[in-house]
């Protein structure tokens, strides 16, 4: 397939976004009041509110701040506002953010109160929406690209068609210098000797199992149960999917055929270079596509087979479906219906090259369904209890 | 149209792409282009959902993708709905 360029927003540190959003982004709970305000105060802005960011400790925290720091960092993120209740922990992620060269101003609650500080920090995000909305569009190689991956309410059908479709885009993508990641620890559990075998290196193979040691050690350390109804879902298992190594062997199929994993990274870790890389995640769709668009992805490529109709606030997803089903029923969910592989009528090829012209498409500007829709789920990854 | 698929020469189950009947006699295709069985379902199999493609005993495991996908807890005959009650995972 021919497909090499799109048209992005190239930032200040030469990344490359396909969206050019103003975030308001609260640095912990208690700020979320004050930036939903800014946020209905300013058209064009978008806040972000979560429920963590205060009390948290030690690799809980760097994971915290790499997560806040990385979603407002994004290159699909044009400008920034911060918001916390102090301005120790507020400077510290707008410093983190300021590291691209792109605007960004922090306001803190103490002293203020939320009425002053939303006065404040709407005037600030009118000034970045007005100064964002004349940023314009370049032409941007598919290698600027990067892409992430994951499936969700998967069944049967997303192993014979839409993660093979997706593994298509990446031996594609790849093959042209995109980057990309895939993760969901606990969900290559059954196909864990496969995925060994697709890394680069023996050092990265061994890298990868030891993250997926640990996943599965905490798994069992804290199961009540043989985990049915947890992983696989109460809605894999309606679809049809009968055990954990079903699944994983099913969710695989997005890595492709050719392409060798070159490195795994940390919850929200940025990659380092290009090629495909392992992100240790959750298998939860809102907590993982968080982790990958605060390592700087900007566009998500989601089988689902039974209709998980997950968003991302700041990374576009595009889903597709093989489940004629779900196609049917839940149109409005998906982008792409590759169904069609399963009546013998569109080979696996032929659906790697219409998911890259619907990611081309979408990367252009065209807006996904759960865009449109408004799904924004922005979840952030939680280690342990706060002190 | 096929009324199943079957990832791998080796797999013991096939995956109904249509709802399948009881009594119905189904084919299957393989994905790389393999020979697939045809079978006669004894129960009505969903889309999606696994058919046996030869006899299991509790203990035996089946395999799908050319891996092993779990251990057989019930008796499972040729044509029957592989499913959570009688396949389990080995894992957790």
């Amino acid at each position: 397939m021919g497909i090499s360029s799109f048209k992005g927003f190239r930032r200040e540190n030469g990344r490359v976004g396909i969206r050019n959003h103003v975030v308001i982004l609260p640095v912990d709970d208690i700020s979320n009041a004050a930036c939903e305000a800014v946020a209905g105060n300013i058209k064009g802005t978008l806040a972000l509110p979560h429920a963590y960011g205060r009390l948290q400790f030690g690799e809980d925290l760097e994971l915290f701040f790499r997560t806040m720091i990385g979603t407002g960092a994004n290159p699909n993120v044009a400008a920034c506002v911060v918001i916390g209740i102090e301005p120790g922990w507020t400077q510290r992620i707008v410093d983190g953010i300021a590291k691209t060269g792109k605007p960004v101003t922090g306001f803190s609650i103490e002293r203020h109160g939320d009425i002053k500080t939303i006065a404040a920090a709407s005037i600030k995000a009118k000034e970045y929406v007005h100064w964002a909305s004349e940023l314009q569009r370049e032409d941007c190689g598919i290698d600027e690209l990067y892409i992430s991956v994951k499936c969700g309410e998967s069944d049967t059908t997303t192993g014979l068609g839409s993660c093979p479709a997706v593994g298509n885009v990446i031996d594609k993508t790849v093959a042209q210098g995109s980057t990309a990641s895939f993760g969901e620890t606990s969900e290559l559990t059954g196909g864990e000797h496969i995925v060994k075998s697709k890394a680069a290196t023996p050092q990265i193979a061994e890298a990868f199992m030891k993250v997926w040691s640990s996943y599965t050690e905490m798994i069992f350390k804290e199961k009540t149960d043989d985990l049915s109804e947890s992983q696989p879902t109460k809605g894999n298992i309606r679809g049809g999917l009968t055990t954990i190594e079903e699944k994983a062997l099913g969710n695989i199929e997005k890595l492709g055929k050719k392409t060798k994993f070159v490195g795994v990274l940390k919850p929200a870790e940025a990659p380092s270079g290009k090629g495909l890389w392992f992100m240790d995640t959750s298998s939860a769709a809102a907590e993982a596509i968080t982790l990958w668009a605060a390592s700087g992805a900007v566009v998500h490529l989601f089988p689902t087979g039974q209709g998980n109709v997950i968003g991302n606030p700041i990374e576009p997803v595009i889903k597709l479906s093989a489940n004629p089903v779900t196609c049917s029923t839940m149109s409005e969910h998906i982008d792409l219906d590759v169904s069609a592989i399963l009546r013998g009528e569109m080979s696996v090829d032929q659906a790697g090259d219409k998911l890259l012209e619907m990611m081309v498409r979408t990367c252009n500007g065209r807006l996904t369904a759960a865009e449109v829709l408004g799904h924004r789920e922005f979840v952030l990854t939680k280690l342990y209890r706060s002190a | 149209m096929k009324e199943f698929l079957m990832h791998d020469a080796k797999d013991g189950v096939g995956v109904a792409v249509v709802d399948i009947k009881a009594g119905q006699e189904v084919q299957g295709v393989a994905l790389h282009g393999q020979a697939a069985p045809r079978v006669k379902a004894l129960m009505e199999i969903p889309l999606g959902h696994k058919i046996a493609l030869r006899d299991f005993q509790p203990g035996d495991t089946i395999i799908k993708y050319g891996c092993d996908i779990g251990k057989v807890v019930a008796p499972i005959k040729t044509g029957e709905h592989v499913h959570v009650h009688n396949l389990k995972t080995k894992r957790w």
